[in-house]
């Protein structure tokens, strides 16, 4: 007993094995760098998920727009894709991608793309047809009609879509911890497997903080790219 | 594609559906996992998101719950929950302690779409109709009992289903923490580098998901106090406000 005090005292963090705190101010000055690796790491995977969701989604959306008859097909496929459960998706890619950060941001880009192809399609879909007819009256092409006018409508219910998939993108990015690159999720299952609250606890934290940061992040971002809708409300 | 030949074997193996460890077994941990947990969330989420519904209160807690829901990892929930003191013994019941943390990180996953979708449902029965059933002298729980919840009965039910696909795909990652269900498959097939018993694993869990999502659209299909038509709504709704 008497041996266990002094350990106890010679290591006063509040992190040692003996008291073993879940908040605990010296393990996040201790193993900054550690945090803010996983952070990045979360970041960048999240950010490179949402990316490669977009390129999909964006032409995805536009054919089943386009084409009307593939339109069931092209969102049954997006959605079927999440039946798949998280857990499973990053182990059926490994014979393809092999243990690398490109599994896990095509698995997450994967399950983004089905939030997104519906809320781009339906953001085209809800544009005027008269402001389209009046675009085309004024001489625009089909490609400055698509940029001018139709995707700075659309952009709202789009911005909307891609808040969700980006909160739930950088939630799901923490089972990427499968197969070892899962940020914030790294530090989460280490926690578990050496029962280290603060560092379990310090990584939950910084993943709801990331994704209430980026949420704002898009939102400022919207605003910023849509000034007319600022009057309508006020 | 080796791999794909060797999931089939692995599927058809009446040895691999067999046993503590087996298929069938890990699904029926699974679903009992998701049935208890929607269940419970559907004790604890609806009573409350009807009532704000009902009131007509309380609508940005409603839908920001949602926002605020997803941003949690369901697996740093699971984690803490299993690295914490609470809840409880060692064993609980089939679940086991593991089971239990993933029981409570799922019910709170479902709690979410459950809230949000049940409070809208009651808050967009048409004015006019609930206007109507109070000039016909209905108390505050006939009006709520006879007109506001089964209009509201298709809406509450597509996020009760929403909910139970969703929390039937997570419950596999129990597996992260030593738990029971179909994740456990996956991972060992996973990390054994037996990638065609992973893959079983996951399309069992997908063929059930699509089961499970077939069979609720049935309910709520039967849920529906006016069946299929929108226009027959319409015209319940304009008898009631006729009166």
């Amino acid at each position: 007993m008497r041996v266990t005090l002094l350990a106890a005292a010679a290591e006063p963090s509040c992190y040692s094995r003996l008291t073993n705190e879940w908040i605990c101010g010296a393990y996040l000055v201790d193993r900054r760098g550690e945090l803010v690796d996983a952070t990045v790491e979360h970041v960048l995977i999240t950010v490179s998920a949402l990316v490669f969701a977009v390129v999909i989604a964006f032409p995805m959306a536009l054919l089943a727009r386009r084409y009307p008859r593939l339109e069931g097909g092209v969102l049954g496929l997006s959605t079927g894709l999440y039946t798949i459960p998280s857990l499973a998706l990053f182990p059926l890619l490994v014979p393809f991608t092999g243990l690398s950060p490109s599994t896990v941001v095509l698995g997450l880009g994967l399950y983004a793309l089905t939030i997104l192809v519906r809320s781009m399609l339906e953001g085209l879909k809800a544009v005027p047809a008269d402001v389209r007819e009046s675009a085309l009256g004024l001489g625009y092409g089909a490609g400055k009609l698509l940029w001018r006018i139709e995707l700075p409508l659309a952009l709202p219910v789009i911005m909307a879509g891609l808040r969700v998939a980006t909160v739930s993108t950088v939630a799901l990015t923490t089972i990427g911890t499968l197969v070892s690159f899962g940020g914030l999720g790294d530090l989460i299952r280490d926690g578990v497997e050496t029962n280290f609250r603060a560092e379990l606890l310090a990584a939950a934290v910084l993943c709801v903080v990331l994704a209430v940061l980026l949420d704002a992040l898009l939102v400022l971002a919207q605003r910023a790219m849509t000034p007319w809708t600022r009057g309508v409300r006020a | 594609m080796t791999v794909l030949a060797d999931t089939w074997r692995y599927l058809t193996d009446a040895a691999s559906w067999q046993g503590p460890g087996g298929l069938w077994a890990r699904t029926v941990e699974q679903l009992l996992l998701t049935g208890s947990a929607l269940v419970l969330a559907v004790l604890v989420g609806l009573p409350v998101a009807l009532y704000l519904g009902h009131r007509g209160r309380g609508g940005f807690l409603a839908i920001n719950i949602s926002g605020v829901g997803r941003a949690i990892p369901t697996f740093a929930l699971l984690a803490l929950l299993v690295t914490a003191p609470w809840p409880g013994p060692q064993e609980f019941g089939p679940y086991g302690r593991a089971g239990l943390a993933t029981l409570l990180a799922l019910m709170l996953f479902a709690l979410p779409p459950i809230i949000t979708q049940g409070y809208t449902a009651i808050r967009e029965v048409p004015d006019e109709v609930k206007e109507s059933a109070q000039g016909m002298g209905m108390t505050r729980w006939q009006q709520f009992f006879r007109v506001e919840l089964p209009l509201g009965l298709p809406l509450i039910a597509s996020g009760v289903r929403l909910a139970l696909v969703q929390v039937w795909a997570t419950a596999t990652i129990a597996a992260l923490v030593a738990g029971p269900g179909l994740g456990r498959i996956i991972t060992e097939g996973f990390y054994r580098s037996n990638y065609s018993k992973g893959i079983a694993a996951a399309v069992v869990v997908a063929l059930v998901a699509l089961v499970l999502e077939l069979g609720a659209a049935a309910v709520q299909r039967a849920l529906a106090p006016v069946p299929r038509e929108p226009q027959q709504a319409d015209t319940v709704r304009e008898s009631l406000s006729g009166t």
